[in-house]
């Protein structure tokens, strides 16, 4: 299936290449430079390149490019999950992914993409077998390992590879028995020049941090489960009690992980958090106004914090002249990007932002107002309502803490003025 | 070079210069720094091969992590392979990987030299440790030397017999790997991969799959045998093997079933089919189809085919978008029209995911939209860009707004599309004109809004947008004139309007368009065409080609309406054309002149110059780039791509007639327990509780059950005679389990050489091996459970399994979940293991329930719930009543619908989405809920003020009314700032219903209990057209909000519901004979009853 993968940074350099098959010349990557090389911004390269003889399929995450070569055919959405499944590993293991920390940890990371596939098919993809074979370096294991002459690679089959429950590792064992779970909400929506919601969108996800010991089976209850229409669970959720009895049983993979992620679509109604009033104008000549304030709106009396505004101005833009009444705004003059930090915003006193905008001399005045992209994050509210009713605990003696914590972020919030 | 730093130092300086590997100036820039050391270099090398040859691990380990930091760089590192291939045997694990990292990528380079290695791994291969068993078969089948052919044969034939499931995988993933080097063994892997295709653990299933499909795809027949038992296991094969399996069994439905949409597609004359790539194919299918209708029988499903897509469908869910995307391609081309809808909203789950996965999953649903319009309908909205998405995304996604669009959608895509036109990315925007253009031209109601929309465009002060526009208009023009006739005579000062922009547009295809438009309709402008004609003939050396070619036609067809005054024009630019650069210019010139301006001897066809030049031509078809991307299977390459891609394979028809179906039975013996051990497994996975196993037949009672008669007596009568097919392992399940437990062991034995198999006999058991007897014993433990065995016989058994007994609840332990107590209670466990499993016993109190559940869910036919879970509804009705009329409102009008969504403020409560249009010449302020005039019992949740409403301006809002399960009007006052109005939703019966899923028998149980009093039924006469169950289904389905109950019988059609506040049972049932319908309805609530039926009466008698 997959051939082979490049791993290609922004300056063009394949600074690392992997072969499951036999090799082919990294001479391939040309096709692909050829048209990056037309691509505007790294993110309008097409994901699949036809050449001659070859197919390649990329995807372009934490500033890399990532190449993967095929040469029949193959389900494209297959080569690019794995694409994405590589860099989460990555992350999993180092932190982070980028160039620098791929290029530390060449060993490590060779060996995982070898240890992934086999013959162009994936043959370990969960984290925690991986992780068993293929200890993740830290400094302690790092000097214990020069100590004791034992290494990072592990000798006897994880076990999780035979079981039926191959995301847990056996013989987990805390002092501290802890689960949290996180559910995050992002809002995507479209607001028009008038205010009204074009579209509104709820992408919610639930995270969890799971450190019990043991085999425990875990049961997540929602106040109103029927909230949820359409979701995706981890491989871990029995499917069937879910669709029989609305909960999420499951026994959990250790360590960090998403347990589902939900989706609310454009036909339930979608409470927006923020709205905007704006009056941007552009006139012959001199330039033009901007004024925007920003408040809150059904917020169910949370604050709103962290909220940042992003004003792309057209390219006619020379400089914009603004004073905010709350947090401050920079203009970047090579993008003519205005982003306008707010933080919390204070309902007594309503940020506001004015001034005006200076316009090349000469040039047209600008047909369209830009589009404003919004950020916010609210604490301890779903925007969905959604709300966790209880977690019980099976199959183990212990009494484990529990915490949920609420969270609501723009997604792709925009206004369009 | 910069980041290089990062990268340990030594690993990368030391290298040499790329021989034939490197490219890319990263590399060029070192070259020379390199190359001046070159001796150096040699040295440094040296020092890896000392390190190397050392018998401390540590040098050993560091040269190979720089070795090997050569070979992720691509550097070349060849000359270092007979140091490398020595420490093949290093004790060294991380050393031995990573010399196998390095045999890989250079065996094929050296080969004699890798020929050393080769014993080293044929003894790794009789290692007890199964990772290395494992590990040393993939090298081996790995490094491509086809000296080693022969070995890697053995080494596969052996590993697949291997007793961990994990090796037997390696051997699977070996096979193509000896494939592609002797495509002449192709035989012998086949016997292999049907070998593995029999393998009953998940882990083998997906790769083995893989397997097939790269070595024999055709061999379907080999699939048979298996097919029941991969949809079986298809939920716990692990993802990627998902995808592959589902692939596969998308290639096999279509050969095996036949179409389920066969009995839509000849009634449906119209509509044009669905499937298939060449339609000519298809119409004679068709007219075939026809010929033996009378003859045909009702469509059935197999079961099998409705086990695969049953099976299938929880798999939506998935985390894994290839997952998604394969069940979707599935439903997409094997499942009845009715069900495809479903998959939709996964679809558009994913689009939130990745650009890339958005990128692919937008542009498959681009292809089903351009068919399946109503599939995307109620998910518009999602579709909508926003401003930061990469540009392919956009116009994917505009693409798709374009299909979607429909009577009723329209307007708001317009509207959509108008914001697009101004966004700074002009590809984009010119795309968006292009399809207001299709949107025109397939929905006549708007095509002179957009026109005139266009024409307004064609002074926008952007260069492509003006163009594009004209080009549009060009093209709906001229299709308007084919369908008048004549170009409409408001239309005329469009034509004049472009002659003057004429001179001021430079885009060349906006030029063509204009000039070819004014020669076409030469006769609308009359003054100004001539004119043009001259101010072109001008500046004829300065144009492109293609307006160099439409200043000729111009010419031509001028000279022909008009040559008093253009005919010396025309000479002109025929004479200017003659000596032009281009020989199609010069072409075209020739050609015109003998035409239009013949010389003496005249051709034959000069007189006939204005029929050829001034005939009616064919309108363009504006359509879908996506129109016949669905030759193309779904979600591969090719579709992506539009052009096949190597190793594709054409997605068969299906089949006029099924094949034989019987193929698929296996013995009824051995499929029991290719159950239970699939009920053992999920009982591990579930919380490890054992109750006794209800028996089931292999098939769910769904189905008929003569069938299921035949089937045994087939399979008994097959039990008989087929004695060998399967392999000696599942004969040894199905017999007698307690013999087994004890002869499975030597047998094993026997097969394995015997070098490194002692006297440790029982004590070496391998976990794989106890996993598998573990489930045996799970197997037999339910079979005591369920049929009182002699208690002799069990004691036996007992015996038999306590010499491995510690070591079974070893596994238990890991394996199960819910089981920790075994620890403490090791002693209980052993003493009580004719009871399953241990932990039942300590726990089955408080956990029973969970289990009931689970093997409800496990019972293949998924039918014994009492489950009966709402779900989406399948139709969305788009019927709006009024709620505010326009007069009576001063201006406010305000109409009504329900959305059928679940309505967020409270479960109890109907969703009503309530349009707001303010016709008014001011705007109308604050509109809000008032007071309430209520039944007891009814709520309203209001919706959020609104604050503004423009002039023109049209708002929606959603507001949620539970009406208490009565037919009461919920009655509110609408205020706005200066005025109340009073108004009323009324609540039709089948908007209180939420749609639930039920199995069949589970309905017929239920209505069996709303008799009586609560039964509500009547006949009524139906239009013969109506007689088929897409337009019933479709008619229920407007009057009600339930959803349909998949039902064997003939001629009934059963829907269930539930109402939203009390939860009370709807249940409809649909009983044709003939032309007359008997209706039922059943619920205890007698007055929805009652008017259900009289809606659904209502619904079934009208004609469209």
């Amino acid at each position: 299936m997959i051939h082979s993968l490049f791993i290609i940074n922004n300056a063009g350099d394949v600074f690392m290449e992997k072969h499951w098959k036999s090799v082919i010349n990294r001479s391939i990557c040309d096709y692909f430079f050829e048209v990056q090389s037309k691509a505007a911004t790294p993110e309008d390269v097409p994901p699949v390149i036809s050449t001659p003889h070859h197919y390649l399929i990329n995807i372009y995450r934490s500033q890399l490019h990532l190449v993967a070569v095929v040469t029949t055919e193959v389900p494209p959405l297959f080569v690019i999950e794995f694409l994405h499944r590589v860099m989460d590993t990555f992350e999993d293991y180092f932190g982070d992914s980028s160039e620098a920390t791929i290029k530390e940890q060449y060993v490590v990371v060779y060996e995982l993409l070898d240890e992934m596939l086999d013959n162009g098919f994936p043959l370990a993809m969960e984290a925690n077998i991986l992780k068993e074979l293929i200890k993740p370096s830290n400094i302690l294991r790092t000097i214990a390992n020069t100590m004791t002459g034992k290494s990072n690679v592990s000798g006897t089959l994880p076990t999780g590879q035979l079981s039926n429950i191959p995301w847990r590792r056996t013989g987990v064992k805390y002092t501290n028995n802890e689960a949290y779970f996180d559910i995050i909400e992002e809002v995507d929506a479209i607001v028009d020049k008038s205010g009204s919601t074009v579209a509104a969108e709820i992408q919610g996800r639930v995270d969890a941090t799971v450190k019990l010991s043991g085999m425990p089976d875990l049961t997540l209850t929602f106040m109103n489960p029927r909230l949820l229409d359409d979701l995706s669970f981890h491989p871990c959720v029995r499917f069937k009690r879910w669709e029989a009895e609305r909960v999420i049983s499951f026994v959990p993979p250790d360590g960090s992980f998403r347990l589902m992620s939900y989706h609310i679509g454009t036909q339930n109604l979608v409470a927006i958090p923020v709205y905007l009033r704006h009056n941007i104008s552009f006139r012959e000549g001199s330039g033009g106004r901007f004024d925007v304030s920003v408040g809150p709106k059904q917020t169910m009396g949370k604050t709103v914090e962290n909220v940042s505004l992003e004003v792309p101005f057209p390219k006619s833009v020379l400089n914009v002249t603004l004073t905010p009444n709350v947090g401050k705004y920079t203009f970047d003059p090579v993008n003519k990007i205005m982003v306008w930090e707010i933080g919390r915003i204070d309902p007594t006193k309503l940020p506001n932002i004015r001034g005006s905008i200076s316009l090349q001399s000469g040039a047209p005045i600008p047909e369209s107002n830009p589009t404003i992209s919004v950020n916010f994050t609210i604490n301890q509210m779903a925007i969905s309502g959604l709300k966790v009713n209880r977690l019980d605990m099976y199959g183990e003696k212990y009494k484990p803490f529990k915490g949920v914590k609420y969270i609501t972020k723009a997604g792709k919030f925009q206004v369009r003025t | 070079m910069a980041s290089n730093g990062g990268f340990q130092n030594s690993g990368y300086n030391n290298d040499r210069p790329p021989s034939s590997t490197g490219s890319g100036d990263a590399d060029v820039a070192t070259d020379p720094a390199s190359s001046s050391f070159f001796m150096n270099d040699y040295k440094k090398h040296d020092d890896l091969k000392q390190m190397l040859d050392t018998n401390k691990d540590n040098l050993k380990l560091e040269a190979m992590k720089r070795i090997i930091g050569m070979v992720a760089k691509g550097k070349d590192a060849s000359d270092l392979f007979p140091a490398v291939v020595k420490n093949v045997v290093s004790k060294n694990l991380e050393v031995k990987k990573l010399v196998y990292v390095y045999l890989t990528r250079y065996a094929e380079e050296q080969q004699d030299l890798a020929l050393l290695s080769i014993s080293t791994f044929q003894r790794a291969l009789k290692d007890p440790n199964q990772l290395i068993r494992a590990s040393a078969l993939r090298v081996l089948s790995s490094i491509r030397v086809p000296v080693i052919v022969p070995i890697m044969m053995l080494s596969i034939k052996e590993s697949c017999n291997d007793m961990s499931p994990y090796v037997r995988k390696t051997a699977a993933h070996a096979i193509p790997k000896l494939f592609s080097l002797d495509p002449e063994l192709k035989d012998q892997l086949i016997e292999v991969i049907e070998k593995l295709l029999a393998d009953k653990t998940t882990l083998v299933a997906g790769s083995a799959i893989q397997a097939f499909e790269e070595v024999c795809p055709e061999r379907i027949d080999l699939i048979h045998k298996n097919y029941r038992k991969l949809c079986n296991l298809l939920v716990d094969v692990e993802e990627w093997g998902q995808v592959v399996i589902i692939n596969m069994l998308t290639r096999y439905a279509r050969t095996q079933f036949v179409n389920p949409n066969r009995d839509d597609m000849i009634e449906e004359e119209s509509e044009k089919a669905f499937y298939g790539s060449d339609e000519d194919e298809e119409k004679e299918d068709k007219e075939e189809e026809e010929d033996d209708k009378p003859k045909k029988k009702p469509y059935v499903m197999d079961p099998d085919h409705r086990l695969l897509l049953r099976n299938c469908k929880p798999l939506l869910n998935s985390r894994n978008a290839a997952v998604v995307m394969a069940v979707a391609q599935l439903y997409y081309h094997c499942a009845p029209r009715a069900e495809v809808g479903m998959v939709a909203k996964s679809l558009i789950r994913l689009l939130r995911s990745h650009k890339e996965v958005q990128y692919i999953v937008l542009s498959n649903i681009a292809t089903m939209s351009v068919k399946r319009k109503g599939m995307f309908e109620p998910f518009l909205k999602s579709f909508y860009v926003h401003s930061t998405d990469p540009t392919h995304v956009k116009l994917l996604k505009l693409e798709i707004l374009t299909n979607l669009g429909t009577e009723t959608s329209i307007s708001t895509i317009i509207r959509e599309f108008q914001t697009y036109i101004t966004s700074t990315d002009k590809e984009f925007a010119a795309a968006t004109i292009q399809a207001i253009g299709r949107c025109a031209s397939t929905i006549p109601e708007i095509t002179d809004t957009c026109l005139n929309g266009l024409v307004r465009l064609m002074s926008n002060r952007d260069e492509t947008v003006v163009a594009e526009s004209v080009v549009v208009i060009k093209k709906l023009l001229q299709m308007q004139k084919r369908e008048h006739k004549v170009v409409p005579q408001e239309h005329k000062d469009i034509i004049v309007h472009m002659a003057k922009m004429a001179q001021d547009i430079t885009v060349p295809m906006a030029r063509a368009s204009i000039l070819w438009m004014i020669g076409e309709y030469s006769d609308r402008v009359p003054k100004i065409a001539p004119d043009v004609l001259r101010q072109c003939a001008k500046n004829f050396i300065n144009e492109e080609d293609i307006v160099k070619l439409q200043i000729l036609n111009l010419a031509a067809k001028l000279c022909i309406t008009n040559s008093k005054q253009t005919k010396l024009l025309c000479q002109y630019v025929f004479n200017l054309a003659k000596y032009d650069q281009n020989y199609d210019i010069r072409d075209r010139a020739r050609f015109l002149r003998q035409l239009i301006i013949p010389g003496e001897k005249a051709g034959a066809f000069a007189k006939y110059a204005k029929k050829m030049f001034l005939a009616t031509k064919p309108a363009p078809v504006l359509e879908s780039k996506f129109k016949d991307r669905d030759q193309f299977q779904l979600a591969t390459l090719s579709h992506v791509l539009n052009t096949k891609a190597t190793g594709y394979r054409e997605i068969p028809d299906f089949p006029e007639v099924a094949p034989d179906p019987t193929v698929r039975n296996v013995e009824v013996p051995t499929a029991w327990v290719a159950d239970t051990n699939l009920l053992a497994q999920k009982k591990k996975k579930k919380g490890g509780k054992v109750k006794p196993a209800k028996k089931k037949s292999f098939y769910s009672d769904e189905e008929s059950e003569e069938e299921d008669e035949d089937e045994e007596e087939e399979e008994d009568s097959s039990d008989e005679t087929d004695s060998s097919e399967e392999d000696s392992s599942e004969e040894e399940e199905e017999s007698d389990e307690e013999e087994d437990e004890e002869d499975e062991k030597p047998k094993k034995k026997s097969k394995k050489v015997e070098d490194e198999e002692d006297e440790e006999s029982s004590e070496e058991v391998d976990s794989s091996e106890e996993e598998e007897s573990s489930e045996e014993e799970d197997e037999e433990e339910e079979s005591s459970d369920e049929e009182p065995q002699p208690k002799a016989k069990s004691t036996k058994a007992k015996t038999g399994a306590t010499s491995n007994a510690a070591m079974l609840l070893d596994l238990d332990l890991t394996m199960s979940l819910g089981d920790t107590l075994v620890n403490q209670d090791a002693e209980e466990a052993e003493v009580g293991s004719t009871v399953a499993n241990p932990a039942a016993v300590g726990k089955s109190d408080f956990l029973m329930p969970v289990l009931a559940q689970d093997m409800s869910s496990l019972s293949i036919g998924g039918d014994t719930g009492r489950s009966t879970t709402v779900t989406a509804p399948s139709f969305i009705p788009t019927k709006t009543y009024e709620l505010l009329n326009r007069i009576t409102g001063g201006g406010l009008s305000i109409t009504y619908r329900f959305t059928r969504t679940v309505s967020i403020f409270s479960e109890k409560m109907a969703s009503v989405e309530l349009t707001l249009t303010n016709s008014s010449d001011k705007p109308v302020l604050n509109v809000k809920i008032g007071d309430k005039k209520l039944q007891s019992g009814m709520e309203i949740f209001d919706f959020p003020e609104i604050g503004n409403l423009g002039v023109g301006a049209t708002v929606t809002a959603t507001m949620g009314i539970n009406f208490a399960d009565t037919t009461q009007p919920a009655t509110f006052d609408v205020c706005t700032q200066e005025k109340k109005f009073s108004v009323t939703v009324k609540a039709p019966v089948g908007e209180q219903i939420q749609p639930v899923n039920m199995a069949e028998n589970e309905f017929d149980k239920q209505q069996g209990k709303l008799s009586g009093m609560n039964e509500n039924s009547g006949t009524v006469d139906m239009a013969t057209e109506n007689t088929d169950i897409k337009t019933i289904s479709r008619r229920v389905y407007e009057v009600a909000n339930v959803v349909q109950v998949p039902s064997m019988q003939d001629n009934t059609y059963k829907f269930a519901g539930k109402t939203l506040s009390a939860g009370a049972l709807v249940l409809i049932s649909v009983k044709l004979d003939g032309r007359k319908a008997a209706l039922k309805v059943n619920c205890e609530k007698m007055v929805i009853g009652s008017m259900l039926l009289k809606d659904l009466k209502d619904s079934m008698t009208k004609k469209d």
